[in-house]
């Protein structure tokens, strides 16, 4: 079963990702920042990293940023998944090593359809 | 909804589009023909159905036609037979259409366009391969007004997010408002034409490639017979027929038959391709499937 750290400062956006995800035989770890992220990672690194960018003590772009520094970071997929939907937030978090970019509001569909791209399906 | 009405309508669709309609989809035609009603100043279903019945107006009937017959579409729909036009096709045809140097690839009911836009994508992707080639793109559909939304290349961010890696989207779409538009240079690779598939498709021309998916499903027997002798027709001996993934041609048609070892590719039926130059990927020395 691949793991999946699910990233997100909204209890609600991190219970509806942990349903698909679930679905989808993901098991899965929550945070609420970027840097709580970052202690899971140090802990166990995951398989996929679902990933918002605004949130509170450590965004996710700085915590992509930092992950991909990191021993072992390079491995997991990073899917992005956040309100920023403009070209230039997308290229930055590609820039960052992100490897898919989800636009907010999602759907299992979307989800599904990201994380197949990336192999993880 | 009467049955009488239920029929009535149904014989329409059947007529004008092959498209078949069961019982159990008599819902659908309420949910999708309330919208048409309205265009039309009525109120009601059953209000429809009495207007074309009295006066049998041809706008009216092809907007019910249209509205039926429209489906979804998705950027690289089901991955797999995009890899496979990349894999299978393109080399073998780069090889037999060497001295031409013309592909002409034919997307049948393309909807909104964007089976054509990822083809056109992955062609532009191998554009160093394939400098000096001329690659036609035709989609087809039905209806006039979701072609218009095909050549008008605007998509929804939900569009936009299935099935099409992000990488693409940022490399062949430009940004505007809450939509996304697909780049003219990907947009000028297709053309699109209004076509009903029960018709002979000899003026549309040859086609070396066509992709035929989730069309048949909504058609019955002989009218699935007829569009696969119809395509068969359009074909050189070599060329490449893509079906969907819940379609076959068994029992249907003799012209085609599957690649061997591969899944929803089609070749004619006596066709010149050696099944052996199709070994599936990774078994070997496969020519026509370099990775």
């Amino acid at each position: 079963m691949k793991s999946c750290l699910v990233v997100d400062d909204s209890k609600v956006v991190r219970m509806v990702a942990r349903k698909i995800l679930e679905g989808l035989n993901f098991q899965i770890v929550e945070a609420e920042n970027g840097k709580l992220a970052m202690e899971e990672c140090a802990k166990a690194m995951p398989d996929a990293i679902l990933l918002d960018w605004n949130m509170p003590v450590m965004s996710g772009i700085d915590f992509l940023r930092q992950l991909r520094k990191m021993d072992g970071g390079q491995t997991p997929i990073v899917v992005f998944c956040t309100t920023e939907n403009d070209i230039q937030h997308i290229q930055e978090a590609i820039t960052a090593g992100a490897n898919e970019y989800i636009m907010k509001p999602f759907d299992s569909e979307i989800i599904e359809s990201k994380f197949s791209q990336v192999g993880l399906l | 909804m009467t049955i009488t009405d239920f029929d009535f309508i149904c014989q329409i669709l059947k007529t004008r589009s092959g498209l078949l309609l069961t019982n159990d989809k008599a819902y659908l035609l309420e949910i999708r023909l309330l919208p048409v009603a309205r265009k039309w100043k009525l109120a009601t279903f059953d209000d429809l159905v009495r207007l074309i019945r009295t006066k049998n107006d041809e706008a009216v009937i092809r907007d019910v036609v249209e509205a039926m017959t429209t489906n979804e579409s998705f950027f690289f729909r089901d991955t797999k037979p995009f890899d496979q036009f990349k894999q299978i096709c393109l080399p073998a045809m780069i090889k037999a259409r060497a001295s031409s140097k013309t592909i002409r690839i034919w997307s049948a009911a393309c909807s909104s366009g964007q089976e054509g836009y990822s083809l056109a994508m992955i062609l532009s992707e191998m554009s160093a391969q394939l400098a000096g080639w001329k690659i036609e793109i035709i989609g087809t559909d039905l209806s006039g007004e979701i072609l218009q939304r095909a050549k008008d290349g605007l998509y929804s961010q939900f569009e936009v997010q299935r099935g099409l890696p992000i990488t693409l989207l940022v490399k062949y779409f430009q940004q505007t408002g809450d939509r996304w538009k697909i780049s003219d240079a990907i947009r000028s690779k297709v053309q699109f034409r209004e076509w009903n598939l029960l018709n002979d498709p000899a003026p549309l021309g040859k086609f070396d490639i066509v992709f035929c998916r989730n069309v048949l499903i909504y058609f019955d027997q002989p009218t699935k017979t007829k569009v696969l002798a119809g395509i068969a027709k359009q074909m050189p001996d070599d060329g490449y027929l893509f079906l969907g993934g819940a379609e076959t041609v068994l029992g249907i048609s003799d012209k085609f038959q599957l690649l061997a070892g591969q899944r929803g590719i089609y070749g004619l039926t006596g066709g010149i391709k050696a099944p052996t130059a199709f070994g599936t990927p990774g078994a070997g020395a496969s020519p026509a499937a370099p990775r």
